[in-house]
Order: C-alpha cells, then structure tokens, then sequence
C-alpha cells in the first residue's frame, strides 16, 4: 500500500493534558482508511493534531512532504480538507457565505455542491445557525468536497443524523472517496463497512490493529476494541 | 422636556466618542481574544498628532480640524497596525502574554506623551460653530455634538459596509465567531488580525481628534479615561459585536448624562452599576455571542 499520509510517534496535548499518546499510522493514497475506537480515546484529538489544531510532537508526512511543522492554514493549503466533528458552519454567516469562504485555489468546484445537495443551492441566502443538523453537515461537506484535495479527514460526519441523511451523507462520502483519499473517523460501523477499506483501531491513545476493514468488522475485535457485537452493527 | 432632549442628544454626542473607542476594542477581542489596554494610546497620539498637523493647516479653522480629523484616522491606523505586527503577533496564541504587552504599551506610552508635550492639558482652538449651539424644539444643542454624532455615524456604516461587502469583512466575521475553524479552511487569520488593528486604531485615531473637539483640550491622559469607559461598553454590548458596542455606547452615555444631571452627578456610579447589572442578568453582554 502506497501511503499519501504518515504519521510516526505523534503525541497531542490540550491545555497540557495528553489527548494523544504515540500514535503511528499510514493512511492510503485511495479509498477510505478508518481511524476507529470507543469514545474519549483520542480520534478527534489525532485528526485536529494532525492539522496543527493541537500542540503536538511526531513526524506527519504528507505526499512526501512533512507537515508536521507547519501551521494549520499552511497544511489546509497543502490539499487536506477537514470535516469536523459537530459540522462547525459559521452560524451567523449565509451558505453562500459559508461557501465563499472555504473557496481556495484557482477553480473552486462549486457544481458538485449543486450536484450532491440541491437543497443547499435554495437557501443559498439563509443563515447556517437556522439550518437542521443535516443541512449543516451538508454545508460542512460541500466546503470540504468543492476544493481540489489531495486528502479528506472528515469527522464524525454522520453523527445526530436521521437516517434518511445518513444515506445522503455517506453516499456523497463515497463519491468524494472515489476522486479523493480519505481519513474518516465514523461511529457508525455500517458505514464504515459501506466506504471503507482499512481501518486503524485506536485504544489508550495509541493504535492497537491496523487491518482490511472487512476482516475486522466480521471479527470478535470489533467487540473488544469497540464494545459493540456485529449484532449491534447490523441492527 | 427641553432638558431631557438635551441631556438625550449630548448623550448621544458622548455616546458617539465611546463608540469610536469601543469599536475596534469589540472588534479585536472578538477575533484575536485580546484586551487590548493600548488601545487609549492609539487615541491620545492621533489626538496630540492631529492637534499639531491641524493647528498649522489652520488654527481655528475647519480647514485645520478636518486635516487632523484625517491625520488622526491615518496615524492612529498606522500605529495600531504596527503594533500588531511588532508586538502581537510573534505572541499568537499566548493571550495572557499579548495583553501584558498591551498592558506595557499603555502605560509606557503615557509616559512618552508627557514627556513631548508635558503632562498639562493642552487647550486647543476650534472653529467658531462648534462653540455655538443649535436650537432643538427649545433646547440648545451644542454644535460640536453633531459633529461626534455625525462622525461616528459614518464611521459605523464604513465597518458594516466593510465586513458585509469585503472578502476581508467576511473572514473577520467568520473569525468573530470561530476563529479555529477559519484557519481550519486554509485562511491565514493573522492578516485578518492586522487589518482589524488597522480599523480599531483608525477609529480610535478620529475619537483622539474628536474628543479633544469634545473636551477642548488635547493630553496626554485622555485615552486612558475614555479606555475606561470604552471596555464598559465592550462588555455591556457584547464582546465582539459590533452593533452590541454601538447600542451599548448610547445608552451608557445617556445613563450617564441623565444620572450626571438628577442623581447628583453620579453617573459614574450609574455606569458601574449598568455594567454590574448586564453581567449578572446577560454574561455575555446585549449582543455578545463569542466563542473560541
């Protein structure tokens, strides 16, 4: 496996607590790699390391490049577009302000906001913070999708969903995945199971298994390092 | 009737000068998270620098007033936007650390001023009109109110108009409200930081040069008084919102008038207790909605 993104002895500390301890992991330069663990382990904190968000120790490397040194808006500019956990719209802005600001580079791809969410395109003048949670996530979504990427690290993104948006989410997660590699951090093992390939298991601020994402959710690891049966997946 | 028409519109006049201070200070806590205490020094040199490049424009003059009025929103531009870079800057993220340096500025250069123009008050010429008054159904405006009102007034639609129509008014407006998530989009927020100096210490600049209209006087300690009174209304308003800080800064000066004139003279007193009241009752101040 080629990896667009590696991460070596990455530690993160807030407010000087250790939120990450040691992690190292590659992540694909395709498809969707699955960073997975129970709550509080430390999956947030590592994406928000990696993006300079946190103080942090470690060697990231991207496309050859390393990062780890860099500012948040450098790395940003480097190609990695980030999704967070709880959709973070500016609630006072428009969508089409929301929109406009995430617009980097030449040729924002403002088509493929029109294309996987309609809806957002009508209320295009309507404030963000008067949004549903599904329609948030769809402006969050369409910030990260409309920009030429070279990496996705998208957070949580069906989390508070109704079902029904759940699909629409995950099916516009596995369109992007097709163009762009992908580091999902997902409760949601059905959706893991639907977009991703690898998935790395996070216990104790460190990873425990890195594997195909198949293998594993049809395994009594799911139980152990999750807390959940596939019984539970399923239903 | 005539007298609480007067006592509403110098208040107004008064509120407008608050204004011009409080603007940039709600403006930049709301983005950078910074209590800016240098903010009276920005007011009082552009007051004192406006003062000089006026006076020999014109003494007495609008010719001179309208040159310093200019002077004062360029110098006080100018050295706002230089101290973010010089000293607020290389401290990113360090808040405690910024507001010492600001803490510093404040004082450090109080001292610089006496040390220029001496540590009296400087009594200044004004064109004649503005020492007249103006009759408003029977109560006599002084005039020089309506020059404060009238400036604030277009100071206010120039910053709405700029964070409305601007790409830079709308990173600040986004950084106002999530300042992480900006940079998270791939915007370099400190320029944003810098330009919101730049219009905090322009509007400063003015008030410096339109409060020594108001006060007929120009020193070296009349940023520090109306600092004081300019965080007050940052917070009764809301930290970080603009319009908080423009409603804000009417009513605690017309508190101020209105208590000033029938609670013997304690209006002071009233602000404090407005303030006291906002915290207790809305923490977050009328229209404060900051987060970080």
């Amino acid at each position: 496996m080629t990896a667009i993104l590696t991460v070596r002895d990455l530690r993160a500390r807030i407010a000087g607590q250790q939120v990450v301890e040691d992690v190292s992991f590659d992540v694909a330069e395709h498809g969707v790699t699955a960073l997975l663990g129970r709550n509080g382990v430390g999956k947030s904190s590592t994406i928000k390391a990696l993006l300079g968000l946190y103080e942090r120790t470690g060697e990231v490397t991207f496309a050859g490049q390393r990062i780890d040194g860099l500012l948040t808006h450098r790395i940003v500019q480097q190609g990695i577009a980030y999704v967070p956990e709880d959709r973070e719209v500016f609630g006072q802005l428009t969508v089409e302000e929301n929109l406009r600001l995430a617009e980097r580079g030449g040729a924002p791809n403002r088509g493929i906001v029109a294309e996987l969410f309609p809806e957002l395109i009508e209320r295009a003048k309507q404030q963000a913070g008067t949004l549903s949670g599904g329609q948030q996530q769809m402006v969050s979504l369409s910030r990260a999708l409309m920009n030429d990427n070279r990496l996705l690290l998208v957070d949580e993104p069906t989390k508070g969903l109704a079902p029904l948006i759940v699909g629409t989410v995950t099916k516009a997660l596995e369109a992007a995945a097709e163009r762009t590699p992908m580091l999902l951090v997902e409760q949601n093992l059905q959706v893991v199971r639907a977009l991703a390939h690898t998935v790395i298991v996070l216990s104790g601020g460190r990873v425990v298994h890195t594997g195909p994402a198949a293998a594993f959710l049809d395994s009594d690891l799911v139980h152990r390092h999750l807390g959940v049966s596939t019984d539970q997946e399923a239903a | 009737m005539t007298t609480v028409l007067l006592l509403l519109i110098t208040g107004v006049g008064l509120g407008a000068l608050y204004f011009l201070v409080a603007s940039g200070l709600s403006l930049i806590y709301g983005l950078m998270g910074v209590l800016n205490f240098a903010h009276g020094s920005f007011l009082t040199l552009a007051g004192f620098l406006g003062w000089e490049v006026g006076r020999r424009v014109g003494d007495g003059s609008w010719a001179g007033l309208l040159t310093g009025m200019l002077v004062g929103l360029v110098v006080g531009a100018l050295v706002a936007a230089i101290t973010e870079l010089v000293f607020i800057r290389p401290l990113y993220n360090r808040h405690i650390e910024q507001v010492l340096v600001t803490v510093g500025l404040g004082l450090a250069s109080v001292a610089l001023f006496e040390g220029i123009w001496g540590t009296d008050p400087i009594q200044i010429r004004l064109p004649e009109w503005l020492g007249q008054t103006t009759d408003v159904l029977g109560a006599n405006i002084p005039n020089d109110r309506w020059l404060l009102i009238g400036s604030a007034a277009l100071v206010l639609v120039g910053i709405v108009l700029f964070l409305q129509k601007t790409s830079y008014g709308l990173v600040i407006r986004a950084g106002v409200e999530n300042r992480t998530m900006v940079t998270a989009l791939g915007i370099d927020v400190r320029r944003a930081f810098t330009i919101v100096f730049a219009i905090g210490g322009a509007a400063a600049g003015l008030g410096g040069v339109l409060a020594s209209v108001y006060y007929g006087q120009v020193g070296a300690h009349q940023g520090t008084s109306l600092l004081i009174y300019a965080f007050i209304v940052t917070v009764i308003g809301g930290l970080g919102s603009l319009s908080g800080a423009a409603i804000a800064s009417v009513l605690v000066a017309v508190i101020q008038q209105f208590a000033n004139f029938y609670l013997g003279g304690t209006g002071d007193l009233a602000v404090v207790l407005a303030l006291a009241a906002v915290l207790l009752v809305r923490p977050t101040g009328l229209m404060g909605k900051v987060k970080h």
